[in-house]
């Protein structure tokens, strides 16, 4: 290994290089593989991953319209008492997000109590006045999150992000297990894998939880299942494949905008006998396209008077239009007083330090230490329009301040952590990169349910602290061990 | 199902079967280059072949001569020709990534592999040497493509749409081949038997796979109104005109019994292959072989505009 795994936290190996007990097992089993046969297996991954279609979109890169997400087949393992930590502070953080939503669109009590300032919803394009004084079906906002979690230590797992609009990369949680599954099989004899393959099911039964009164006062309602269908802009969309395999996964039609009217009051899709209501719309369609009527005139991805439908009770809408707001990156750094505030609780996981530069005193210090923060647009995503400035050049920081100076409010910054590293394969052997975690949550109002692992990101670039697939990061299997 | 979807069944069939159309064209036409010495008439040859595809204007419009590697380079994969062969199969897999809800992986899997490993083939420009292998691979994408659909799709709705396309395209390939080809069925003064129009006639069997066929069933000699009715009216033969009208009215049919009532298109799609049975090879000749193939390509158009309507493929 490398001597850089020593300045940070290793998931494989302590700092004098023996492997943690949650990677004995597997490492044993690792060593005693034919490195050729492993580079094997890894071609034949990448092989399988190209026959099946598992492709993503670069947005303005025309020469890779579909470009893999490279997998790397050394899983990141967490073990049981790690993951029951997390599962606390996740299902407390989630139940605070929708506590809030709730609150933000209904009474506004965190701001009467001086806990959010009402600056952080002024002007604010994720808060969405339509959505004032409604309730969506059965009190959820947030049907699907995505916890963007990264480690610095043993026991130090902090949130660095919240999804809560419509958080991508489930089917590579699946894939990446079924990958693994099929390249070595016999590692999932000899080491206890909780499994994450009835992801699909425990979707499709939330969302069914979700149905619009509509629903249940229809004839004969209740007696069928509700009908389901999963909304995506289309095949051009980056994350279409996985619009795709959730539906099928699902047993839910995939319906495009064009496939769906608003009919005697409720949001029909056209089939080849007719025009059929659907009773809940799993939507992979930004809140600014799903109504043309409501939202932006110009969207031809959404359906023109859904929004009507969806507040007069004909359809639900998950994510929940408006939930933006809760993963704003503005409203993140509040998200220690929010959960304190719905909860009650003191927060289970941390917040990554966050300075906001709207304020002036934190403006002045992320000025004068640009060269050692990550500067993250309010905004932005998938990692586009930020700067990390130990990587960054002197012609690049001057050039960020200018942006920041302009719209301070625009950005925050934190501090540049010491993500924790794990091994990837490479043609030298194993090599130590910096990764996160995006375990994926659902919500109902059956409760709140945790598939163990979820989405492991990590860059494959030596250093990098960019994750990101858009970015050139990867992707590895996420192992929970069971008890 | 949606109507979209059911639309994206039927056009990767189409493509499919267009492709592996174009690739059997292509072939003859390169066979026939092969067995004529003399530059003009196997010129005429590939000018035959373009106008078959419907391409002769574009291809004029681009080239000034008929030399065969230009000429099956444009039709397997100009960037510039929308009706290539690697448009076909591109068109074909997008359709299919459209329903990949409606598919199953086999048939998802076996139409994106034909595409990546034709693509790879289509890379370059393809070469007299290394034809026969491009044009067996696209066959194969058609055959395994069927293959999967009959193999491991659910006899429903979906599997219903993708045959109709599989055989309105079908019925549509065979009539324009023919009548293009038409002439060399016509009697003429030199018509009786000469060698030439012995390889006139094995090639038009050739071109839609049927000279083995035709052989079987005649014991090897040829007449042009035995191949005409052969092409036309066999039930037997899976590229006749007679046969692919079958094969769209059972699989309508399938669609009227799920659905549990008809469309406007059954009863188009009746008369129109009522009017095939009743016909004779004789009747067919003595109207005219073309009119009648023109006829018949209108009459196809139609019942394929009128299934997209009925099953509201578009808003």
């Amino acid at each position: 290994m490398s001597a850089e795994s020593g300045t940070n936290f290793d998931e494989m190996l302590n700092a004098d290089g023996t492997v943690r007990p949650a990677y004995a097992e597997y490492r044993q089993w690792f060593d005693n593989q034919d490195k050729g046969w492993l580079r094997r297996q890894d071609a034949e991954a990448e092989r399988f991953f190209r026959r099946i279609g598992i492709t993503f979109n670069v947005y303005g890169d025309d020469a890779a319209e579909e470009r893999l997400i490279p997998f790397d087949m050394i899983p990141r393992i967490i073990t049981a008492r790690e993951w029951r930590k997390l599962t606390r502070g996740i299902e407390q953080r989630v139940r605070a997000l929708n506590a809030f939503l709730q609150d933000l669109y209904h009474r506004q009590e965190i701001i009467r109590s001086g806990r959010l300032p009402i600056e952080a919803l002024r002007n604010n394009e994720a808060f969405l006045s339509q959505m004032i004084g409604f309730t969506p079906p059965g009190g959820v906002y947030t049907h699907i999150v995505g916890i963007d979690l990264v480690r610095t230590g043993p026991d130090d797992f902090m949130v660095l992000e919240d999804n809560a609009r419509t958080p991508s990369g489930v089917s590579y949680m699946l894939e990446n297990r079924e990958t693994m599954m099929a390249m070595f099989p016999e590692l999932f004899t000899k080491i206890p894998v909780r499994p994450v393959s009835d992801y699909p099911r425990r979707l499709a039964r939330s969302l069914r939880a979700c149905a619009p009164p509509a629903y249940h006062s229809a004839k004969g309602g209740g007696g069928k299942n509700p009908v389901v269908a999963v909304l995506t802009p289309g095949i051009y969309n980056s994350a279409y494949f996985e619009h795709a395999f959730l539906a099928d996964q699902m047993g839910a039609e995939l319906v495009e905008g064009n496939d769906l009217r608003v009919v005697d009051g409720r949001v029909c899709m056209r089939t080849t006998t007719g025009y059929k209501a659907i009773d809940v719309i799993y939507r992979r369609v930004d809140d600014d396209y799903l109504d043309p009527l409501s939202f932006n005139p110009n969207s031809q991805l959404g359906v023109a008077g859904i929004f009507d439908v969806y507040r007069s009770g004909g359809v639900t809408i998950a994510n929940a239009p408006g939930t933006g707001i809760a993963d704003d990156k503005a409203i993140y750094s509040y998200m220690p007083e929010i959960v304190e505030f719905y909860t009650g609780e003191k927060p289970i996981l941390q917040n990554v330090p966050t300075w906001r530069c709207s304020e002036a005193d934190s403006l002045g210090y992320v000025l004068d230490n640009l060269a050692d923060l990550v500067v993250k647009e309010v905004h932005g995503s998938g990692g586009y329009g930020m700067l990390i400035g130990p990587t960054s050049s002197k012609k690049e920081i001057a050039d960020f301040e200018l942006k920041l100076r302009a719209k301070p409010g625009n950005y925050i910054a934190q501090p540049t952590l010491s993500l924790s590293t794990c091994p990837i394969f490479t043609k030298e052997g194993l090599a130590p990169r910096h990764l996160d975690l995006r375990p994926f949550v659902l919500v109902s109002p059956d409760g709140i349910d945790i598939t163990p692992g979820g989405l492991t990101r990590v860059a494959l670039k030596k250093g990098s602290l960019v994750v990101n697939s858009s970015q050139g990061g990867g992707t590895k299997d996420s192992w929970v061990l069971d008890e | 199902m949606l109507g979209r979807a059911a639309n994206g069944v039927f056009w990767m069939s189409r493509y499919l079967e267009r492709a592996e159309n174009t690739a059997r064209l292509i072939d003859v036409g390169f066979h026939l280059a092969l067995t004529r010495g003399n530059r003009q008439s196997q010129d005429e040859e590939w000018k035959s072949v373009l106008t078959t595809t419907g391409m002769l204007e574009d291809y004029c419009a681009k080239h000034d001569d008929f030399g065969g590697t230009q000429v099956f380079n444009y039709l397997l994969r100009d960037r510039d020709n929308p009706g290539s062969v690697l448009s076909m199969i591109e068109n074909a897999r997008t359709n299919a990534r459209v329903v990949r809800t409606s598919i199953t992986n086999s048939v998802w899997e076996t139409t994106n592999e034909g595409w990546m490993h034709l693509r790879d083939l289509l890379a370059r420009p393809v070469r007299e040497t290394n034809l026969g292998e491009v044009l067996r691979e696209i066959r194969r994408t058609g055959t395994l493509v069927r293959g999967a659909l009959e193999g491991t799709m659910l006899r429903n709705e979906v599997f219903n749409f993708a045959r109709i396309g599989t055989f309105i395209e079908r019925a549509d390939n065979t009539a324009r081949i023919l009548d293009v080809k038409y002439y060399v069925l016509l009697p003429s003064a030199a018509w009786v038997g000469s060698s030439l129009d012995n390889v006139q006639w094995d090639t038009l069997l050739r071109s839609v796979a049927g000279n083995r066929a035709y052989s079987w069933l005649n014991a090897g000699s040829m007449d042009p109104r035995g191949i005409a009715r052969f092409l036309i009216l066999d039930g037997q033969f899976p590229r006749s005109l007679l046969f692919s009208y079958e094969k769209i009215r059972s699989n309508m049919a399938g669609l009227a019994k799920e659905y549990g009532h008809e469309v406007p298109a059954h009863e188009l799609l009746r008369e129109a292959g009522a009017k095939l049975h009743q016909t004779t090879i004789e009747d067919i000749f003595e109207r005219g072989l073309h009119e009648f193939l023109q006829d018949f390509i209108g009459k196809t158009i139609e019942i394929g505009s009128a299934i997209a309507a009925d099953y509201r493929f578009s808003e």
